[in-house]
């Protein structure tokens, strides 16, 4: 059985269509990459899935008793609300310290525990986001944009560490991207979403389809580029910010 | 002792002090400032009702508050640029209570007692009405104080983690109707939110956890109460109005210390 499901699901944000008929499931252990540009509706189908958004019609289906560690982009700053690490790793189930300090290390959070949220860098938070994520042992681990706001190295690292995350808790890993270029390596699974899914598959198969090709275009030549590769190629053969040729 | 009508005034700010403080800090950290004034000024309009259809005060302000609460926190949730609509239906409220106050014959209302509170006149039994709301509101907020935390630092983490934030945000708004209902005697209606709003701010400058703002909030509203009807007493000043200014002095205050720590 799947974890998750959604079948012919169709969500709108008053008259306006933000998904239609997704169909979409996903498996134990499975790492799914949703990449999608901005307005693709990537954001509603994760907040569709939490339950945050009720379809307009179709239905969702989760395994009952599932577990999900999810981990949003960023949290708001400077909401008034004074919080250290240690007492955001609490939320919503209190934790003892011994399992939080150990949240923390996995994640390469180690040191944090004391500071202000409102205070962490952006890849600080992010580690501090999936510690707490994690403190379920969740069956699946949902991820909205986690490299966003990172450097390419740090995005390269925070993926690595999704991947020993996973292999260590053998959960599911759903996580949404806007970046293009930038795809796990290790997804078994992309879905390319415009609204309604485009084409889907693996890494390769998704960065050959036309589909892909015509709403991203071509400008990385069709390479999805995967993130280890990005320490190798130098940056002379790097189209990067070159315009689009479609 | 409990005869004392300055004994009486002081059990009644304490009591609103332990319902404002923590209710405040959620009023603060979820920007619902303006959700505190609609349900308040509402009040007045429940005052309007209790006399027409001779209902106990308490009653009648609680059921308006929480029908106005109710709306303003469903316009709320359409996520819309609301400002609007919220300030017509507040001053409307508002509004509609002070003109229909002036429809009541026979009996004489006080209508400044409503709108800015009339604390040296509280009774025992009022003493009693306000320590049970104030202890429901209090229970309430420890009951859910995970959740509510939760939900409020993030919706998708709270849904994620099996907690409703729209249950969450419907006993916030409950507890903001009882506070208002006991405090329209205290503080009158033009005031509460001040007590939400300016005892919270200066805890917000001292606290480093949440359990922390809530406790601070609640022994700098206390402190406010007593200060402000030290002040009324002694230089025969209105006491709501008092109690505010004392709040807002101690504010000024905290925000020099704090810049002196620095």
């Amino acid at each position: 059985m799947s974890l998750i499901a959604t079948e012919d699901v169709s969500v709108h944000h008053g008259d306006f269509p933000a998904l239609e008929n997704v169909s979409f499931a996903i498996d134990s252990r499975e790492i799914v990459t949703v990449v999608g540009p901005n307005g693709s509706g990537k954001s509603t189908l994760l907040r569709t899935l939490l339950g945050v958004f009720e379809p307009s019609s179709g239905t969702i289906t989760r395994k009952p008793g599932l577990k999900i560690g999810y981990v949003p982009q960023k949290l708001a700053q400077d909401s008034g609300l004074p919080l250290t690490v240690r007492g955001f790793l609490s939320l919503p189930k209190r934790v003892s310290d011994k399992v939080a300090l150990e949240a923390l290390e996995e994640t390469g959070a180690t040191g944090l525990e004391h500071r202000q949220m409102s205070q962490l860098s952006g890849g600080q938070q992010q580690r501090v986001l999936l510690a707490r994520a994690i403190l379920n042992e969740p069956d699946i681990l949902i991820l909205d944009e986690p490299t966003q706001g990172l450097d390419q190295p740090g995005a390269a690292d925070f993926y690595a560490l999704i991947e020993r995350v996973r292999d260590q808790y053998n959960c599911a890993v759903l996580l949404v991207s806007h970046d293009l270029h930038v795809v796990m390596s290790a997804s078994d699974r992309v879905i390319c979403l415009n609204g309604h899914i485009c084409c889907e598959g693996t890494p390769t198969v998704v960065r050959d389809a036309p589909e892909y090709q015509a709403l991203f275009g071509q400008g990385t030549h069709g390479t999805l580029a995967l993130y280890q590769h990005e320490h190798d190629h130098s940056h002379d053969d790097c189209d990067h910010g070159h315009p689009h040729h479609d | 002792m409990i005869d004392d009508f300055l004994v009486r005034a002081g059990l009644a700010v304490v009591a609103l002090a332990f319902a404002s403080g923590p209710l405040g800090c959620f009023v603060v950290w979820r920007r619902m400032a303006y959700f505190g004034d609609a349900t308040a000024h509402a009040a007045i309009l429940g005052v309007a009702i209790s006399f027409g259809f001779g209902l106990s005060v308490e009653i009648g302000v609680l059921a308006v508050a929480l029908g106005m609460a109710l709306s303003v926190s469903a316009l709320a949730n359409r996520g819309h640029a609301m400002d609007g609509a919220l300030g017509a239906l507040s001053h409307s409220a508002l509004a509609l209570g002070l003109v229909g106050i002036s429809f009541i014959k026979g009996v004489r209302i006080d209508v400044d007692a409503y709108l800015f509170g009339d604390i040296l006149a509280i009774s025992k039994p009022d003493l009693w009405t306000i320590w049970t709301g104030a202890i429901i509101v209090v229970a309430l907020i420890i009951w859910r104080w995970q959740s509510l935390l939760t939900s409020t630092l993030n919706q998708e983490i709270a849904r994620a983690s099996g907690i409703n934030p729209a249950k969450e945000q419907l006993i916030l708004t409950i507890a903001l109707a009882i506070v208002v209902a006991v405090a329209i005697k205290i503080l009158g209606a033009l005031l509460i939110s001040a007590m939400l709003l300016i005892p919270t701010s200066t805890a917000r400058q001292f606290s480093r956890t949440p359990e922390r703002m809530a406790v601070l909030s609640v022994l700098l509203s206390a402190v406010a109460g007593i200060g402000g009807l030290w002040l009324s007493f002694t230089a025969d000043t209105p006491a709501g109005p008092s109690i505010v200014v004392f709040a807002a002095g101690l504010f000024l205050v905290s925000t020099f210390v704090k810049r002196d720590r620095r």
